[in-house]
């Protein structure tokens, strides 16, 4: 069996990629998707709040999907879903294994890794206390409460301002359940100031910044977690102990890009964003194979990953029509001064049509900064004034070729 | 009436229940907990040590180096996972060369096959992760990695399969000694056997005190240790340990049969044997011991931390003799480490024991059925893998994606001889939420397949032991109504 583009992945990030595959006019395309319904983690985000930038209007997370997955009914996309992929080789055959199709092997002229990301556990920051019961990732507590309808806890402390963390305590509050605290290590949240707002501020939870978790105790379930103030290297100043009385601990400690599929097919991976190298079509460093969404790098909003995606989707069937761009000029992205990654990690100059979006995170909160893209030379090749820059939320920028066409050498964005 | 009746099921008590389902035997294990392998078995540091540390002359070092002979062929009957990897120990100036020395004398002397004394520079070569501090080293090639509370729960079905029964939640209350057998009370009933194997590992003491008294003292030690993920699983690929001091064999970096990086412990006396938490201290200590022997050890690659209590005693040996106070009670206690690695011989040893305070020669179950199969998916071809989906399409339904574990190793392990009922006891069968996400993507599937199978509501559903519960109640508009 072959396919001109395989889609690994039937969340947001794959759904977009394969339509915009068949809306450029690629006509052999699946999707390739582990659960049991296309979606990935939206069809458990039932918050509102989706879709504001690409439907200019307010939707749940099922709702932001089943748009795409009515797209998708109109177009001949393959899809198998319950169905998990085991390797994709460097020549591009795909192993997969469901229990409707058994062990099948597909060629494809084309992937699209579309894989999204994991969260942080409680092994990975290495939390001490003891080893019972009761300590959920906030994605997995969400899983629990709106896709199964089961509550994890009555008394709850989240360990970390992710995202999922603070629309967890609103949903745990609303479902009956006490939120004592949200406790951030660092002295800013790692969330959108709107779920700040919505999610802690209007249910009177407190959020404690620069307070960490010392001590889980219990028996079989939690019982009790010990919370104390860091200091600026985050290490627990004794004294500052506080007790909390609860039974549950959520950890909304980081997003991880899923890529061990990606690693044992030999792409390139980069370290700052643990995604893959890609230029600014999502190209990997294995021409033909594309990544898109949480795959590349963590986003805080869907409709990134929708724009970025169909931007993938759309190069994949190019790629089938016309293999590998030619390009001979290759601009390198580097983060400068305050930024901590960018994405795309190189330009191929000669194939930018219009201009190129770029992607990145701020190291810092600030205040009246310009976002500043140099080249290798120190000249000053786009400059874009900013009022409030938070590593919370994903900065973008649009490069106009024009504007890259004067670079030399290597592109540096830096807060200035 | 039982002939013998173990208690404690963890690896030596798996081992010699193992062991006697070979013979005529009417055999009981009791376990205090809701599976086997829970206590010490399940947090070690799953090495086969090769018997250079024991001294010359003890039944420990005797012992160690039979387990250790026997291990590689028990485990592939059994479909244990297991690797002889060999391993180094590690000296860092003139004082450790002298250990080095001492421990090498002492390993000869045991009987430790192929052990060598290298230079440095033969240790980095063979090493190259290793600090350029070591100044020498000693090697074993015969030391090896295991799955430890595989090992065990192999062993416990086998015997299970073979006739043994085995009573989960039947923690000891009391031993009445009536002359010609005892009487057992427990959580689960009153049991009677005519002899005891006192098994019981941290509780070893407990029992005694049931029976006369104790001829020696516990001294619960604590360690603690990171798991790495499969990405650092290849930062060493031999066992490497520091020189040994008197609070044990300190720190080690060593792959682990699972494909993963094993650091730790350090060493903690502590007054609660049930307390398994892990410290910032501890952590801290383990990290820094390891930095020692393997500089670049990335600790970030951290999937977990776990602690585990070692049954320390004030005895040096191994006690494994009829007790003095209750001579139809065998006592196998004061097993600390190597006692994984001398499980095997441990049982064998036992049995010979039992023999002689029975004044028989047992004789051979001719019905006993050696050996255990087990599907695993993720190490078949892809040849393998189509045959077996073909057959059972469970075994095509990927639950814990981490590690590939379907959903027909879910179902086989929830239908095996010792049912689990708890979301880790599949982890320790099956392999699923052992990998990096740890659970948090295969977590609530396994519970739905555990219910399933079982018959159970979700809700009763464990985490591990009894009291770890998972779901606390429905939503508003809730629960998944089956």
């Amino acid at each position: 069996m072959s396919y001109d583009v395989i889609v690994i992945g039937g969340g947001p990030a794959g759904l977009a990629a394969a339509v915009a595959a068949w809306d450029d006019g690629c006509r052999s395309i699946c999707i390739v998707e582990r659960d049991r319904e296309l979606g990935g983690i939206l069809n458990q985000c039932i918050h509102n709040g989706f879709g504001l930038h690409h439907f200019k209007e307010e939707l749940t997370g099922p709702e932001y999907a089943e748009r795409f997955v009515d797209l998708l009914k109109q177009t001949g996309v393959d899809v198998k879903i319950d169905a998990m992929v085991l390797t994709i080789t460097p020549e591009k055959e795909v192993h997969i294994v469901s229990k409707a199709g058994g062990y099948e092997i597909l060629q494809a002229k084309s992937v699209v890794l579309a894989m999204g990301c994991r969260e942080r556990t409680r092994g990975a920051i290495a939390i001490p206390g003891a080893r019972c019961a009761g300590i959920y990732t906030a994605g997995a507590a969400q899983r629990y409460l709106n896709i199964e309808g089961y509550m994890v806890g009555k008394r709850v402390v989240i360990l970390g301002s992710g995202d999922i963390g603070l629309i967890m305590a609103r949903r745990m509050t609303l479902e009956g359940a006490k939120v004592l605290a949200c406790v951030e290590v660092l002295p800013y949240s790692g969330g959108l100031t709107r779920n700040i707002v919505q999610c802690l501020n209007d249910f009177d939870i407190p959020l404690y910044l620069s307070h960490t978790i010392t001590d889980i105790q219990g028996k079989g379930r939690v019982e009790r977690v010990v919370v104390s103030a860091v200091d600026e290297k985050r290490n627990p100043i004794p004294g500052t102990e506080m007790e909390f009385d609860c039974d549950t601990v959520l950890l909304s400690v980081g997003l991880i890009p899923e890529n061990e599929l990606s690693r044992s097919a030999g792409i390139e991976i980069d370290p700052r964003t643990q995604g893959p190298v890609v230029d600014e079509d999502f190209m990997t460093s294995i021409p033909g194979v594309f990544a898109c969404g949480n795959v590349v790098h963590v986003h805080d909003l869907v409709d990134f990953v929708t724009a970025e995606s169909q931007r993938a989707g759309k190069a994949a069937a190019a790629y089938c029509r016309s293999g590998s761009p030619t390009s001979e000029t290759v601009l390198s992205m580097k983060n400068g001064d305050g930024v901590g990654y960018t994405v795309p990690q190189h330009i191929r100059l000669d194939d930018v049509e219009g201009s190129v979006p770029v992607f990145f995170r701020v190291r810092a909160i600030s205040h009246d900064k310009k976002i500043v893209v140099r080249d290798d030379e120190g000249q000053i090749i786009a400059s874009f004034p900013r009022e409030h820059l938070a590593p919370g939320e994903m900065e973008n920028i649009k490069l106009p070729r024009v504007l890259l066409e004067r670079a030399h050498g290597g592109l540096t964005v830096s807060v200035e | 009436m039982y002939d013998v009746t173990i208690i404690g099921c963890g690896v030596i008590g798996a081992s010699i229940a193992y062991t006697l389902s070979q013979y005529k035997l009417n055999v009981l294990v009791l376990e205090r907990e809701n599976d086997v392998a829970t206590g010490t078995t399940k947090a070690n540091s799953a090495i086969v040590h090769a018997g250079y540390d024991p001294e010359p002359g003890t039944l420990m070092a005797k012992l160690n180096v039979r387990g250790c002979a026997m291990m590689e062929d028990l485990t592939r009957r059994l479909s244990v996972e297991y690797k002889r990897v060999g391993s180094l120990v590690l000296a860092f100036d003139e004082a450790d060369r002298a250990t080095l020395q001492h421990i090498y004398e002492n390993g000869i002397a045991n009987g430790v096959p192929g052990l060598e004394m290298i230079s440095a520079e033969k240790a980095r070569e063979m090493e190259p992760a290793l600090a350029d501090t070591v100044v020498a080293a000693l090697w074993a090639p015969s030391a090896g990695i295991v799955d430890p509370w595989g090992l065990c729960i192999a062993e416990a079905e086998v015997a299970v399969r073979n006739g043994v029964t085995l009573k989960l939640r039947s923690g000891v209350s009391a031993i009445r000694d009536l002359g010609e057998h005892y009487e057992i009370e427990t959580a689960s009933g009153t049991y009677e056997s005519r002899y005891i194997v006192n098994c019981a590992g941290l509780w070893c003491e407990d029992i005694c005190n049931m029976t006369g008294g104790a001829p020696f003292t516990t001294t619960p030690s604590r360690g603690e240790y990171y798991l790495l993920d499969k990405s650092s699983g290849n930062t060493v690929s031999r066992v490497i340990f520091q020189c040994p001091s008197k609070v044990g064999k300190g720190v080690l970096v060593a792959p682990t049969v699972h494909g993963n990086l094993i650091v730790g412990p350090n060493a903690e006396d502590i007054a609660d044997p049930f307390d398994v938490s892990c410290t910032a201290p501890g952590l801290a200590e383990v990290a820094t011991a390891a930095r020692k022997s393997v500089p670049n050890v990335n600790l970030r690659d951290s999937i977990r931390n776990f602690a585990g209590v070692r049954a320390n005693t004030n005895m040096s040996d191994f006690m494994i003799e009829p007790s003095k106070t209750s001579p139809r009670m065998l006592q196998v206690c004061g097993i600390k480490s190597p006692g994984l690695a001398s499980s095997p011989a441990i049982a064998e040893y036992a049995a010979e024991q039992l023999e002689a305070m029975m004044g028989v020669k047992f004789e051979k179950n001719e019905n006993f059925v050696d050996g255990r199969t087990q599907v695993r998916f993720r190490k078949m071809s892809p040849a393998e893998k189509a045959e077996l989906v073909a057959k059972n399409p469970l075994y095509g339904r990927v639950i814990c994606r981490c590690e590939t574990i379907t959903e027909g190793e879910i179902v086989d392990a929830i239908h095996s001889p010792i049912p689990p009922c708890s979301i880790d006891g599949i982890k320790r069968r099956a392999g699923a939420g052992m990998g990096r996400c740890q659970g948090g993507f295969c977590g609530p599937r396994v519970l739905e397949i555990l219910s399933r199978e079982l018959g159970l509501d979700r809700k009763d559903i464990l985490q591990d032991k009894d009291g770890t519960i998972i779901i606390t109640g429905e939503t508003k508009t809730g629960g998944a109504k089956a």
